[in-house]
């Protein structure tokens, strides 16, 4: 949807742990009650996220690193080793242009 | 304006996520393919601001979370603002879908403070509008000022335009328009043939020849601008053999409020005979989208006739648009005749016969451009 090509350029390259990933603009996360789930809010439709999905997502401010969501993360659910499982998350909407890096 | 409203079909959970209000039918353009009923003026009043915000407040605690805001256009109305900024409170995802007259700088800074997430600006007059783009300066500098101001209020640039034999030739010099506008993501959305397209079917389905064309320009296109821009095609389903899951089945996800405040479950579905389409006025949407005739005649199966009911594929595509079906065969119950198995595909076919022989001109009839003294004309089909 974005017209910024940052994040497609990421898409499928592995993604570093210093990256800082974001929600584009025009894209809108919310819980939403009826549908008991994070979503995803674009144009044309919306995304239904799992809790581990909406866990990360809901870290990508643009602000934060890929390794400090996956300390924030392990951190607030007393998990270790979810490093990879992040990566390959960030990765995943990177190439659907859920996410896009900000420098 | 085309409001192509995919949702994805994991989805199904039968709320109605997908709000799409009609703000009003009145319009500065006379599209030929105007989607709005050919009777739009014979239809009553406008809903009055406060009757928006109930509707908006009634279909947000049924899990309504898209809302797409439209027309005619949308901008005529001068509570847009205040609409915006309620559901914007109530935490809508809000599409503004525009032609873009009457969007100046002051508008779209207040629209955007009111919590508007996205605009999509739309070519809807491809005949006249579009040809003055193309041809002539004026057109396109609107359009180019409005595109500026909806990059300077950072909303990604997006494009809409819809397709016919008319003007799908020019598909290269439209995608050059949208790269020097800045679009970030166009749309290349071929006509659905339901109220003014309808009428005039015959002047604007392309030929095959036509529609390889302009998609082998957008691929080329596309494979030029690729990082930068996205192009979507969307390809008119008389040339598919099965239909398009239409709205996801009716009364499934989609719910669409018109000027007048009557509900539909589809925005083209007024024209279906012998539906009473209930009223916002008279009723909440609670009832109306779980208790209503209307909004329960075609959900389920039970309303199939064969070949669908007891095709393997109905779960799928649901039989396909209950208007083209309408429209085509008489019956809206029967198979889109898009589909091969419909006993009446040959109807499509026949369309797009009539358009591979009037290809390269030489309409018969004139054009029905949308307005109000020919819509008074136009008899209601009930
Ligand atoms: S006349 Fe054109 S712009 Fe107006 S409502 Fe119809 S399609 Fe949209
Ligand atoms: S017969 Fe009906 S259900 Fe089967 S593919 Fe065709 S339209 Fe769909």
């Amino acid at each position: 949807m974005s017209g910024d090509g940052a994040g497609r350029a990421a898409a499928g390259a592995a993604v570093a742990a210093d990256a800082r990933p974001a929600i584009p603009r025009g894209l809108k996360l919310q819980w939403e009650a009826a549908q008991e789930a994070h979503v995803l809010l674009f144009p044309e439709g919306q995304v239904l996220l799992n809790g581990s999905a909406a866990e990360i997502m809901s870290r990508c401010d643009g602000m934060r690193t890929v390794a400090e969501i996956v300390a924030d993360i392990e951190r607030t659910h007393s998990l270790s080793g979810i490093a990879d499982d992040v990566g390959a998350f960030v990765a995943l909407a990177l190439a659907k242009r859920w996410l896009e890096l900000r420098p | 304006m085309s409001a192509a409203l995919p949702v994805t079909p994991e989805l199904r959970r039968g709320l109605p996520l997908w709000l799409l209000l009609e703000l009003t039918y009145r319009c500065p353009l006379h599209c030929v393919f105007c989607y709005n009923p050919t009777e739009f003026a014979a239809t009553g009043a406008e809903l009055a601001t406060a009757d928006w915000i109930r509707v908006l407040r009634e279909a947000r605690a049924l899990g309504a979370v898209q809302l797409g805001l439209s027309g005619g256009e949308p901008l005529v109305r001068e509570d847009l603002e205040t609409i915006v900024a309620e559901a914007h409170a109530l935490g809508y995802y809000i599409n503004l879908i525009t032609s873009g007259v009457g969007l100046t700088e002051e508008r779209i800074r207040a629209l955007k403070a009111a919590g508007l997430d996205h605009i999509q600006l739309s070519f809807q007059d491809s005949t006249r509008e579009l040809n003055d783009f193309l041809s002539s300066t004026r057109t396109f500098e609107l359009k180019a000022r409005v595109a500026e101001l909806i990059r300077k209020y950072d909303y990604p640039m997006v494009l809409n335009v819809v397709l016919h034999r008319l003007n799908i030739d020019h598909v290269g010099e439209i995608l050059a328009m949208a790269e020097r506008m800045g679009a970030g993501y166009v749309e290349l959305a071929n006509t659905q043939y339901y109220g003014w397209a309808w009428l005039n079917r015959a002047h604007l389905l392309p030929s095959r020849a036509q529609l390889e064309r302009a998609e082998a320009v957008t691929r080329e296109f596309r494979a030029r601008v690729a990082g930068r821009m996205d192009v979507y095609f969307v390809v008119p389903d008389y040339f598919e053999t099965r239909p398009k899951a239409c709205m996801n089945g009716l009364g499934s996800v989609f719910l669409a409020i018109t000027p007048d405040g009557t509900a539909l479950p589809c925005h083209a579905a007024r024209m279906l005979p012998g539906i009473d389409f209930p009223n916002v006025r008279e009723h909440d949407l609670r009832a109306i989208w779980y208790d209503s005739a209307a909004f329960n005649h075609f959900r389920g199966e039970a309303w199939m006739k064969e070949p669908c009911s007891s095709c393997p594929e109905r779960q799928r595509d649901f039989g396909g648009c209950r208007c083209q079906a309408y429209l085509l065969t008489g019956d809206a119950a029967n198979a889109d005749p898009v589909c091969e198995l419909s006993p009446h595909h040959h109807l499509v076919t026949a369309a797009v016969a009539q358009a591979e022989r009037a290809a390269d001109g030489a309409a018969r009839a004139p054009l029905i451009f949308r307005d109000h003294r020919i819509s008074i004309a136009v008899e209601p089909r009930r």
